[in-house]
């Protein structure tokens, strides 16, 4: 049974630690950080709340499949790749907004790229972890 | 553009493919048919420019640094494929809509669907011999997703991960011959290659490129020995096998041997290889034809003959036999399309596809009767069918040849066809007619949507058989120029008078007609020679089963289970590789650095920090604590990356040393409880491979910062990240641009990893739930 202390600390931990994956993911493009570090920051953030509360309210929590995660983050990468050629450019140059948008900054193929990264880095970290988690879970019953 | 927009609408249509059949409901094939229908339209107003000698040319840049790119080139040849893609692909899938009606499944199915006709009509399309490759293995790709499409049923995945193996492994040694040729005629445009002569049978690579492609030929287009495949596939949804494993995919093998025949043909390396495998199949696939029960089979193996009868055709290589090709192949895929069709629907309305307990039919479904008698006719080869035609035109183009073997082939054709022609009588006449069996079901007709197809294919072969001119000059003889440049061809006609391909034409169906009345007295003679353990499926399945075992020996010999041998033999590697690098190399002069003063107390206190945990945590007897200090280790260290300057590496580890320690957490409960079983020779033998490792950092780390840093390219990567790239963080413009093909394998195999870890461990969680149960 995890601590009160613990459970209580993650709640209030998750959406922090969240925003600040996003930040991190955000300002990867001019200052440190990035898709990959930021999916990491996002993934310990939902770990933690899984160990406090178990995988099943984390599951709810994130409510998308960790395996589904995967496929979209996969897919967007891929779109990134190809968008350009749309604009008969070649495959994966980056092609970028006129204007930045404001808060997330300037967007293009490259960001979503980026945006691909991290859910699969989320996605996969989280599935290794839940997965091993629940075959504690189990054995524990 | 409009090319482009052919092919990728296809694609776009797929992935929106199940929520439309999901709104449309009972509509959906009629809805979705509307753009294999527009294509064909569009390809239709084409066809007087083509015929004219013109061609449709639009080059997309993909990846010019590697020759790849998205050309796409419409001649004769392209446009009888696209046209057939199309036409019978809008047929097909208003006919799933009745096939599948009621099935959830339908969107998936539709989409497959969709997801092939793209990948088809980019493979004819192309121009360029890497997207052709491309397509064409999406196509195998999609032909696995479809006849796997009952996916619960161990028999349909098996037959689709042969299909798959078999066709995507040719498409492999293509894509070896592709590479081959490219480089040695240094153009990956087909047309250039062929406009320019920019590769000839006198080149080195010859036989090398002439071997691989015709390797991938003949494993799409089910040539023996890699036929098995074929019959197999008829596992998938009948509306499949009548589009792919008839009418479209199957011929891609046969449009890649006519496409190669300016590049390769023509020598007599050429004609010795594919006119005798296709000869082989031919006979091989007429003579199961006729044997089988089911009608699905039976119409497979007689596709078989019948795409060795093109290949054939092809290996002959003369403009008659291409001529004579090209009709067949026409004739073939209306008729096949649509008994394959009729197939399908009879087995929808009886319950079954076994010849043996089918019959009585006609009342019961006139209209079906109809398409399947005249689709059969044109099958069997009988007058005034197209496929009369293109049997005549076969005889004709061997009389034309001089010399001993077309005689041989002659004979072959002839047995060839007369049992086509068994089949064929088997398949309309066994179904429809005789006493009515027992059934499952009260047969009924098939709905508009399901006879709509066969009936206007059927009726195409039909009208083409009675006025050839409509597809003579339009069609045919486009697409016999465009393999072999002729200028006088014959004309198509359906009276030739009383002349020798008239005889054997009569001979052919005289035959026929003998066998089919024998039919039963030949197969107690034929029984034994079919059922043996031999044979390229045998080999097949032996081949698959030894490489999955010596990968389970392999597996279990590098993977053990113990987790000190793999650190054993990690560490142990890198030592001696590395190591064995320094022994060649003059170490540089290294002078340390051992004013104190130029260390700061921070730096200072975390070295100490590292050395004391990294001696308590070999000494620590509890796991969790040896892993909380491994973890203090990894924050120091990510520290100091700070204190150096380098955030982003300090991001990354303090994230990773996070998840790592959770994710040794995790799994240490299923560790046994802490105990020192290792004997003292092996404790030894760690302490050295530790202190081995321990000096050789050392030393690469002594080495490294005495060598002083020489980076050329750093400053142009940081300009251009700015100037082109638009980041300033040039670690990560690195990572998502300038090396964003890097990225995106290893996000990839991230995912693999990943999903390996759900799998393994479930499979292992499934077991324990049922113990009983071992598999």
């Amino acid at each position: 049974m995890p601590s009160l202390i613990l459970k209580t600390a993650a709640r209030y931990l998750l959406p922090l630690l969240l925003l600040f994956s996003v930040f991190v993911l955000l300002r990867g493009h001019n200052e440190p950080g990035g898709g990959f570090t930021g999916g990491l920051v996002a993934a310990s953030a939902f770990a933690l709340y899984g160990i406090a509360y178990g995988v099943d309210r984390a599951r709810q929590v994130i409510r998308i499949s960790n395996r589904d995660l995967i496929g979209i983050g996969l897919l967007l990468a891929a779109i990134s790749t190809l968008l350009p050629l749309f604009f008969r450019d070649a495959f994966m140059e980056g092609e970028w907004l006129a204007y930045p948008l404001p808060a997330i900054g300037k967007v293009g193929t490259p960001f979503l790229f980026d945006l691909g990264v991290y859910l699969v880095v989320v996605g996969v970290v989280l599935t290794i972890v839940f997965t091993l988690a629940e075959e504690q879970e189990t054995v524990e019953m | 553009m409009a090319l482009p927009l052919i092919v990728f609408s296809g694609f776009l249509l797929a992935l929106i493919a199940a929520v439309i059949a999901h709104v449309a409901r009972r509509a959906t094939g009629w809805l979705l048919a509307l753009l294999p229908l527009g294509i064909f339209a569009y390809l239709v107003r084409l066809i007087p420019a083509i015929a004219d000698g013109q061609t449709v040319v639009t080059e997309i840049v993909w990846v010019p640094s590697l020759k790849v790119n998205l050309t796409f080139n419409l001649d004769g040849l392209a446009l009888l494929m696209a046209l057939l893609v199309s036409g019978i692909g809008a047929l097909i899938l208003i006919y799933t809509s009745g096939y599948m009606r009621d099935d959830p499944g339908i969107g998936r199915l539709d989409a497959y669907l969709l997801f092939f006709m793209a990948s088809m009509l980019g493979l004819v399309l192309s121009d360029n011999l890497f997207t052709l490759f491309i397509f064409w293995e999406l196509t195998s790709i999609s032909s696995y997703l479809l006849i796997g499409f009952k996916y619960r049923y161990q028999t349909s995945r098996d037959a689709a991960l042969q299909a798959l193996l078999v066709t995507a492994g040719g498409g492999l040694a293509m894509l070896a011959g592709f590479v081959l040729l490219s480089a040695s005629a240094d153009s990956a445009t087909i047309s250039t290659i062929i406009n320019d002569n920019l590769f000839s049978s006198s080149s080195s690579m010859y036989g090398a490129v002439l071997i691989l492609i015709l390797l991938g030929a003949f494993a799409k287009s089910a040539q023996f020995p890699f036929h098995f495949w074929l019959p197999n596939a008829m596992e998938a949804p009948t509306p499949v096998s009548a589009y792919l494993h008839s009418a479209t995919m199957v011929k891609a093998g046969i449009y890649l041997l006519a496409r190669f025949t300016p590049i390769l043909g023509g020598t007599t390396a050429w004609t010795t290889i594919v006119v005798s495998i296709g000869g082989l199949t031919m006979l091989l696939g007429a003579y199961l034809a006729w044997q089988k029960r089911d009608l699905k089979r039976i119409l497979a193996y007689a596709t078989i003959s019948v795409l060795g009868t093109i290949v054939l055709l092809l290996g002959i290589g003369t403009e008659l036999a291409v001529e004579a090709a090209m009709v067949f192949l026409l004739a073939h895929a209306l008729y096949k399309g649509a008994l394959f069709m009729v197939a399908g629907s009879v087995d929808k309305a009886a319950g079954t596809r076994n010849i043996d307990g089918l019959g009585g039919l006609l009342a019961k479904m006139p209209v079906t009767f109809v398409a399947a008698l005249v689709a059969g006719l044109s099958m069997a080869g009988l007058p005034p069918l197209l496929g009369f035609i293109a049997k005549e035109l076969e005889y004709d183009a061997l009389l034309h040849e001089a010399g001993a073997y077309p005689v041989l082939v002659i004979v072959a054709l002839v047995a060839a066809n007369a049992l086509v022609g068994v089949a064929a009588g088997l398949v309309v006449i066994k179904p429809f007619f005789g006493r009515k069996p027992m059934l499952k079901r009260d047969p009924h007709e098939s709905p508009l949507s399901m006879w709509l197809g066969p009936l206007l294919l059927a009726a195409l072969g039909l009208l083409f058989g009675l006025m050839p001119a409509l597809v003579d000059d339009t069609l045919i003889v486009p697409a016999t120029v465009a393999v072999t440049g002729a200028t006088e061809l014959e004309h198509l006609a359906l009276w030739h008078g009383l002349t020798v391909p008239m005889g054997l034409s009569v001979l052919t169906i005289g035959l026929a007609v003998v066998v089919y009345l024998l039919r039963n007295r030949l197969q107690v003679m034929t029984k034994r020679t079919t059922s043996g353990r031999f044979g390229p499926a045998h080999f097949y399945e032996w081949s698959l089963d030894w490489m999955l075992r010596s990968a389970d020996k392999l597996t279990l010999f590098l993977q053990n289970g113990n987790l000190r041998v793999y650190l054993n033999v990690i560490i142990g590697t890198a030592v001696l590789l590395v190591g064995s690098v320094f022994l060649f190399y003059t170490l540089p002069d290294m002078t340390l650095n051992t004013d104190i003063n130029d260390v700061s107390v921070i730096a200072a206190g975390l070295s100490g920090m590292i050395i004391v945990a990294a001696i308590s945590a070999t000494l620590f007897r509890s796991r969790l604590a040896a892993i909380a200090v491994l973890g203090v280790i990894g924050y120091s260290i990510a520290i100091l990356f700070l204190l150096f300057g380098a955030p982003d590496l300090a991001m990354t580890q303090f994230s990773v040393e996070t998840l790592t320690v959770v994710v040794i957490v995790l799994v240490i409960w299923k560790l046994p409880y802490f105990e020192n079983l290792t004997k003292r020779g092996d404790r030894i033998k760690d302490v050295v491979i530790a202190v081995a490792a321990g000096l050789l950092m050392t030393l690469f780390v002594l080495v490294i910062t005495a060598t002083p840093l020489t980076s050329q390219i750093t400053p142009d990567i940081v300009a251009d990240s700015y100037l082109i790239a638009k980041g300033r963080n040039v670690v990560n413009v690195i990572l998502v641009d300038f090396r964003g093909v890097d990225t995106f394998g290893e996000i990839t195999v991230l995912s693999v990893a990943g999903i390996g870890v759900f799998v393994l461990s479930r499979l292992r969680s499934e077991k324990r739930r049922r113990p009983d149960d071992d598999g």
